[in-house]
């Protein structure tokens, strides 16, 4: 489903944060990816979402061999991933009420005629139940923006879902529910699971394995 | 006690001056934007009715701001001129955001080398004064309102340009923007749903702050004989006009004008200022021009 071979990838030009990486997530697969702080697994997986360009090592998703990232990647490549990531104040458009918030690749692909019937059903998934649909993103807690981020992440139904950090800033509850969302949603899809985060029990329960990266953050 | 850190205005007036200021800065505005809106349709008088007996007469009951060299009563001439003066300055500056909103979320959301071209081109543009690129313009066009709005619009959008620019690079790097591309947005609709809509409060303040500098740019062009054509009341062309009366000691022609120019700059600068506390209330304002 995804091969990451040899990236190195960075944000200035000779100091790159990833070096020489290679990780893969075959088709149904769950793959955790273990990292200190500091390691450079965001980047990493920004590379794997088609978000960010490595300076060097090739991305293979789905049979296709990536080389355009970001707008320039093909819609229909770039929408095979969905990500979900670590802090949801910054990764939700503040002006949005959480239905538009969840609904909005599903516009920005020309798919509108999906989205009632879509957003409620994932709403369902994700619990957000009451008026929470009509409220505005200043107007939720941390964890009922995840899961609507989440939904978000899951609405156009991606091959792949990447969690950058999912659950870092929820409590436990809300982290259990956010990976049964998540695990229902591959039981029915089969769909793969890169996982990145830094806690151990966590990944490990969650994941079909789990890949440590003990690179020491760069000095 | 309080007091310690009152200024002596403060302690003069029992109150804070900011408040003060806001509420001076709203009686002024709302002044002139009544006595221009209202004053020409309602008062069936003639601006340019001349008398000559009358000429050059000081202020007194009858004309509260004086006549002119041909007795023209100063006080509706400068209404009428306020008039042109405030519209060319509204619409300049609303053509000038538009401009610089356009070519700054332009360089902004593609980045790369058209950021680097669009920019230095700014920088050359900037490089030449303001003034003499608008004489350039008006040059261009037989003399009239719409040639000093081009003029103004041409010359004043590249600091909005650069206010919109740095505002798209740092919305661009947020992570709703990753969600986005992710979620498979155009380029297009990114720039147009998510940046555009969060530089809106710093666009719209640059405008707000262009309307004075519009209204000094028409009326240095119009004192300088490039801007309105002349018998056309406008704050410049009446401070042009007094410029020979004031040698012989005649300060009113002279002084009405200039003072009808600075005060709206300096009510919109404490509104503004007021409207930017709010915004950021730990940044303490100063007066902008």
């Amino acid at each position: 489903m995804l091969e990451l071979s040899n990236i190195t990838a960075g944000y200035e030009r000779g100091k790159p944060v990833v070096r020489d990486v290679s990780l893969a997530v075959s088709r149904g697969e769950a793959v955790g990816l273990l990292g200190p702080s500091g390691c450079g697994k965001s980047t990493l997986a920004r590379v794997a979402a088609l978000l960010h360009r490595p300076d060097a090592g090739t991305v293979v998703l789905d049979g296709t061999t990536v080389t355009d990232y970001r707008h320039r990647a093909p819609r229909a490549l770039r929408t095979t991933v969905g990500v979900v990531f670590q802090s949801p104040r910054l990764s939700a458009d503040p002006r949005l009420r959480l239905r538009d918030l969840i609904a909005e690749p599903l516009k920005a692909t020309g798919r509108r005629i999906e989205i009632r019937e879509r957003v409620d059903e994932l709403a369902r998934a994700v619990g957000l139940g009451g008026d929470l649909l009509t409220r505005s993103v200043h107007e939720v807690s941390d964890g009922q923006l995840q899961r609507a981020c989440l939904a978000r992440a899951l609405v156009l139904r991606p091959r792949l879902l990447i969690c950058d950090e999912m659950t870092a800033m929820l409590d436990a509850s809300t982290t259990a529910a956010l990976v049964a969302a998540v695990e229902n949603y591959r039981r029915e899809t089969q769909a793969s699971l890169l996982a990145v985060g830094h806690d151990q029990v966590l990944l490990d329960r969650w994941c079909d394995r789990t890949v440590s990266w003990d690179v020491p953050p760069p000095a | 006690m309080a007091d310690a850190r009152q200024s002596p205005l403060q302690k003069v007036l029992g109150r804070s001056t900011r408040t003060l200021r806001v509420r001076a800065s709203v009686i002024i505005m709302a002044v002139v934007v009544l006595a221009v809106v209202l004053v020409p349709p309602l008062a069936q008088l003639d601006q340019q009715a001349v008398d000559l007996a009358q000429k050059l007469r000081p202020p007194s009951w009858a004309h509260p701001f004086g006549t002119d060299d041909v007795g023209r009563d100063l006080l509706l001439r400068c209404v009428y001129g306020l008039r042109v003066s405030l519209m060319v300055g509204a619409v300049a500056a609303l053509a000038a955001t538009l401009i610089g909103t356009a070519v700054g979320a332009a360089a902004g959301a593609f980045g790369g080398w058209t950021d680097r071209v669009v920019m230095r081109l700014v920088d050359t543009c900037s490089s030449v004064p303001h003034l003499l690129l608008g004489i350039f313009v008006v040059a261009m066009f037989r003399p009239g309102v719409w040639p000093v709005v081009a003029s103004v619009a041409l010359t004043h959008w590249l600091s909005t340009a650069r206010i919109v620019r740095s505002e798209i690079l740092s919305l661009r790097s947020r992570p709703f923007i990753d969600a986005a591309i992710s979620g498979g947005a155009s380029r297009w609709r990114v720039t147009v749903r998510h940046l555009l809509p969060g530089v809106v409060p710093q666009a719209g303040l640059a405008a707000v702050l262009m309307v004075p500098h519009a209204m000094w740019h028409e009326s240095a062009l119009s004192f300088l004989g490039l801007g309105l054509p002349a018998h056309q009341a406008s704050l410049g062309n009446l401070v042009q006009s007094a410029r020979g009366s004031l040698l012989a000691g005649d300060w009113w022609p002279t002084l009405f004008p200039g003072l009808l120019l600075i005060l709206p700059t300096l009510a919109i600068a404490g509104l503004v200022g007021a409207w930017r506390e709010r915004l950021s209330p730990r940044r303490r304002s100063e007066l902008m021009l």
